[in-house]
C-alpha cells in the first residue's frame, strides 16, 4: 500500500505540480480543464489585445535590457554614448568588480540562509499539517484557524519587537537573525497549502498502515511525505523567492559585511561603488543569474510554485 | 496486533490511534510561528506605550507617544493621505492591467504563450535590484531622459515631488503585476470552454463575452487578488525606501517607510510602534472586510453550481 502510494507520487511530472493552482478538492478528480481561449476560429484575430500584449513585453524588456547593456560598459561610454544602445566596445570590467568586492561571499550567507529556512519551513509544516488534518481532537481544527489568521499579519508591522527579541536573544547581527523570525512569517501559507494537499490523502491508506502497526513518526515519513511532495515542492519555491530576495529583515537585523545577504549587498554595492552605474548593475544582473537559471530549468514548477497558494 | 495482556499501555495505545497524531507534530510550528509571529503582534502594541532609543532599555510612558503621534505631529496625517493614495493608485493601476494580461496570457496562440514567458522576468528580481535598475534608468544624467530625443520628456522623475508618486505606483506596478495576471491566467482557464462556445452560437462578440462570461467567473480570482494588491501595497517598504527613501519632501513617504524611518533612522521605537499599530489595524481590518466579502461571493457561486 505504501509502495503504491509512494509511486504515484514520486514522479511529480509538470501536470501534477500545475494542478495545485486548481481548486482542491472535489474538482481537481474532473481532470484537467480544458484551455480557454477567447479566440475562436474563423474569427478575427484580435489587434487591439495584440497591440496592448507586444506593448507590455516592451515596458517589461526595456529596464532589463538596460541594466544588461549598461552593465558591459564602462561608466565615460555610459555618459559619451547613447544609453540605449549597447556600448561599441563592450567590457566586463564592472562584473569583475563587483566579484573581487566579495560577490560570492554575500551569495554565500544568501544560500545558507533560503536553504535552512526553506528545509525547517518545510519540515515544521508538513508535520503541522498532518496534525491539523489527522487530528480528531479540536486541537486540529483551532489550529488551522490560528494558523489561517497568521496569514493576515503584515510583516513590516512586527519588525521592531522581532528586532527587540532578536537582539534580546544576542542574535543581532548574525545569519540566525534572518533564518528564525522568516521561519516563523513563512508558517502559516505553507500550512495551508500542504493542508489542502495532506486532506486529500485517502483515509483508507492511512487506515491500512496503522493496521500493520506504523506509529505516527513511520506515517509521516512512508505516507504523508511522499504523497506530499508535489505540495512541498510548491511551498519551497515560493519561500525559497521570498526568502532570497527578501531586504526588510537583513536591512533591520544585521550589519556586519560577513553576514551580509545579496539584497543587502546590492543596497551597499551602490553606496560603495557611487557613480560607477555600470558596476552597480553587473551586481544586479549577478544577482538576478541564480534565479533565471532556475526558471529556464523549472519554469512550470517556479509558475506553479508562485500561485499555488492563492489560487483556489 | 494487539497484545491485550499489556492493558494499560495498549488502550493508551489504542486510544491515540483512534485520536490521530499527537500535538507534539505540531509542536515546532506553534512554537515559531508564536514565538516570532504572534509575540511580536502582541508587542508591537506594547512597545507603542514605551520611550525607547535603541541604546537604551523601554521604558513605560503610558499614552504619551500615542498623544504625540495623533495630536502633536502633523505628519502622521499626510503620511495617512500619501499612503491612501498610493494605496488606491496601485490598485487602479495593477487591477485593470493585470486582468487583461491574465486574459490574454490565457489565449491558446502560440505567441501569447511566448509573451507569458517573457512578462514573469520581473519576478525573478529582488526589490533592491528593480530600485537600482529604475534609479540608474530614470536618472537624469545616465536614463532614459538622456537617451531619448524628447525635449517634452521630463528627467527629473525622482527629484520632482509631484511626479514621484506617480513614479512609485507605475514601478511598484511593474514588480506585481506579472504576479496578478498569473492568477488571472489560472482564473480564466477554469472557466468551462462550453460557456463561450454557447455564448458565440447566441451571436455574443468577444467584448460582450468579456464582460458577461470572464469578468462574473473571475469573481473570486478578482477578490483574492484585490486583497492581495490592496494589503500589499498598504504595506509595502521596499522599493520605495530603495528608491527615494521618502525624498524629495517626503513626497512618498507612507505609512511603513514612515514607520521605518521614524523608528530605525530617528530612533524612536516608540513612535514607530504606534505608527505601526496603525499599520496593523488598518491591514487587518481590510483583511477580513475583503474576507466578508469573498465569503459571501463564494456562496453564491456554489449555488449556482460553477
Amino acid at each position: 500500500m505504501t509502495h503504491a502510494a509512494s509511486s504515484t507520487a514520486a514522479t511529480p511530472d509538470a501536470g501534477q505540480a500545475l494542478e495545485l493552482t486548481q481548486p482542491a478538492g472535489g474538482a481537481r478528480g474532473a481532470g484537467r480543464p480544458a484551455r480557454t481561449g477567447t479566440r475562436k476560429p474563423g474569427e478575427r484575430p484580435n489587434l487591439i489585445a495584440g497591440a496592448f500584449g507586444w506593448f507590455w513585453l516592451a515596458v517589461i524588456i526595456l529596464p532589463i535590457y538596460y541594466i544588461v547593456i549598461t552593465s558591459f560598459r564602462t561608466s565615460q561610454d555610459l555618459r559619451a554614448n547613447n544609453q540605449l544602445v549597447p556600448s561599441s566596445e563592450p567590457t566586463v570590467a564592472p562584473f569583475i568588480r563587483v566579484i573581487e568586492n566579495d560577490f560570492f561571499q554575500f551569495f554565500l550567507n544568501s544560500v545558507i540562509v533560503t536553504v535552512s529556512t526553506v528545509a525547517v519551513v518545510l519540515a515544521v509544516s508538513l508535520m503541522a499539517a498532518y496534525y491539523i488534518t489527522r487530528s480528531t481532537s479540536l486541537g486540529g481544527s483551532r489550529l488551522f484557524q490560528l494558523i489561517l489568521l497568521g496569514i493576515a499579519i503584515p510583516v513590516q508591522a512586527t519588525i521592531i519587537p522581532v528586532y527587540y527579541l532578536i537582539r534580546e536573544l544576542g542574535l543581532y547581527d548574525t545569519l540566525w537573525a534572518l533564518i528564525l523570525p522568516q521561519i516563523a512569517f513563512a508558517i502559516p501559507l505553507s500550512v495551508l497549502i500542504i493542508v489542502n494537499f495532506v486532506r486529500d490523502i485517502p483515509n483508507e491508506l492511512f487506515e491500512s498502515m496503522r493496521v500493520d502497526g506504523a506509529g505516527e513518526w513511520k506515517i509521516l515519513g512512508s505516507l504523508v511525505l511522499p504523497m506530499s511532495k508535489p505540495a512541498l515542492m510548491t511551498v519551497g519555491i515560493y519561500q525559497a523567492l521570498q526568502v532570497w530576495n527578501g531586504f526588510l529583515f537583513p536591512l533591520v537585523l544585521t550589519q556586519s559585511r560577513d553576514v551580509r545577504v545579496l539584497p543587502l549587498s546590492l543596497w551597499e554595492y551602490q553606496g560603495q561603488f557611487g557613480v560607477d552605474v555600470p558596476a552597480t548593475l553587473a551586481a544586479v544582473v549577478l544577482s538576478a543569474v541564480p534565479l533565471l537559471i532556475a526558471y529556464i530549468v523549472g519554469r512550470r514548477y517556479i509558475v506553479a510554485g508562485l500561485t499555488a497558494g492563492f489560487s483556489k | 496486533m494487539f497484545d491485550t495482556a499489556s492493558s494499560a499501555s495498549g488502550a493508551r495505545a489504542a486510544g491515540r490511534r483512534r485520536q490521530g497524531p499527537s500535538f507534539l507534530m505540531a509542536l515546532p510550528a506553534v512554537l515559531f510561528f508564536g514565538f516570532f509571529a504572534l509575540v511580536p503582534l502582541i508587542g508591537v502594541l506594547l512597545i507603542s506605550f514605551m520611550e525607547w532609543n535603541v541604546l537604551s532599555s523601554p521604558t513605560w510612558v503610558g499614552l504619551d507617544n500615542w498623544d504625540t503621534v495623533i495630536s502633536d505631529r502633523p505628519f502622521t496625517w499626510r503620511a495617512l493621505t500619501l499612503t491612501g493614495i498610493f494605496v488606491l493608485g496601485s490598485y487602479l493601476f495593477q487591477a485593470p492591467v493585470a486582468l487583461l494580461l491574465g486574459v490574454f496570457m490565457a489565449g491558446q496562440q502560440r505567441y501569447r504563450a511566448l509573451l507569458a514567458v517573457l512578462y514573469f522576468l520581473p519576478l525573478l528580481f529582488s526589490s533592491v535590484a528593480v530600485g537600482l535598475t529604475f534609479q540608474s534608468l530614470l536618472s537624469p544624467y545616465y536614463g532614459i531622459s538622456a537617451a531619448l530625443p524628447f525635449d517634452w520628456l521630463p528627467s527629473d522623475w525622482l527629484s520632482n515631488s509631484d511626479l514621484v508618486m506617480y513614479v512609485m505606483i507605475f514601478v511598484v506596478g511593474w514588480c506585481f503585476i506579472p504576479f496578478h495576471a498569473l492568477l488571472y491566467q489560472a482564473g480564466v482557464r477554469q472557466i468551462p470552454t462550453d460557456m463561450y462556445e454557447a455564448a458565440t452560437i447566441d451571436g455574443a462578440g468577444r467584448i460582450r463575452r468579456f464582460f458577461s462570461i470572464t469578468l462574473p467567473q473571475l469573481r473570486y480570482t478578482i477578490i483574492t487578488s484585490s486583497t492581495l494588491m490592496l494589503v500589499g501595497s498598504l504595506t509595502y517598504f521596499d522599493l520605495i525606501y530603495v528608491l527615494t527613501g521618502g525624498q524629495p519632501q517626503d513626497a512618498v513617504r507612507i505609512l511603513p517607510l514612515d514607520m521605518y524611518i521614524t523608528g530605525f533612522g530617528a530612533n524612536n521605537l516608540g513612535h514607530a510602534s504606534v505608527i505601526a499599530v496603525f499599520l496593523v489595524a488598518i491591514g487587518l481590518t481590510m483583511s477580513l472586510l475583503l474576507n466578508k466579502i469573498s465569503g459571501s461571493t463564494k456562496m453564491e457561486s456554489d449555488k449556482a453550481g460553477a
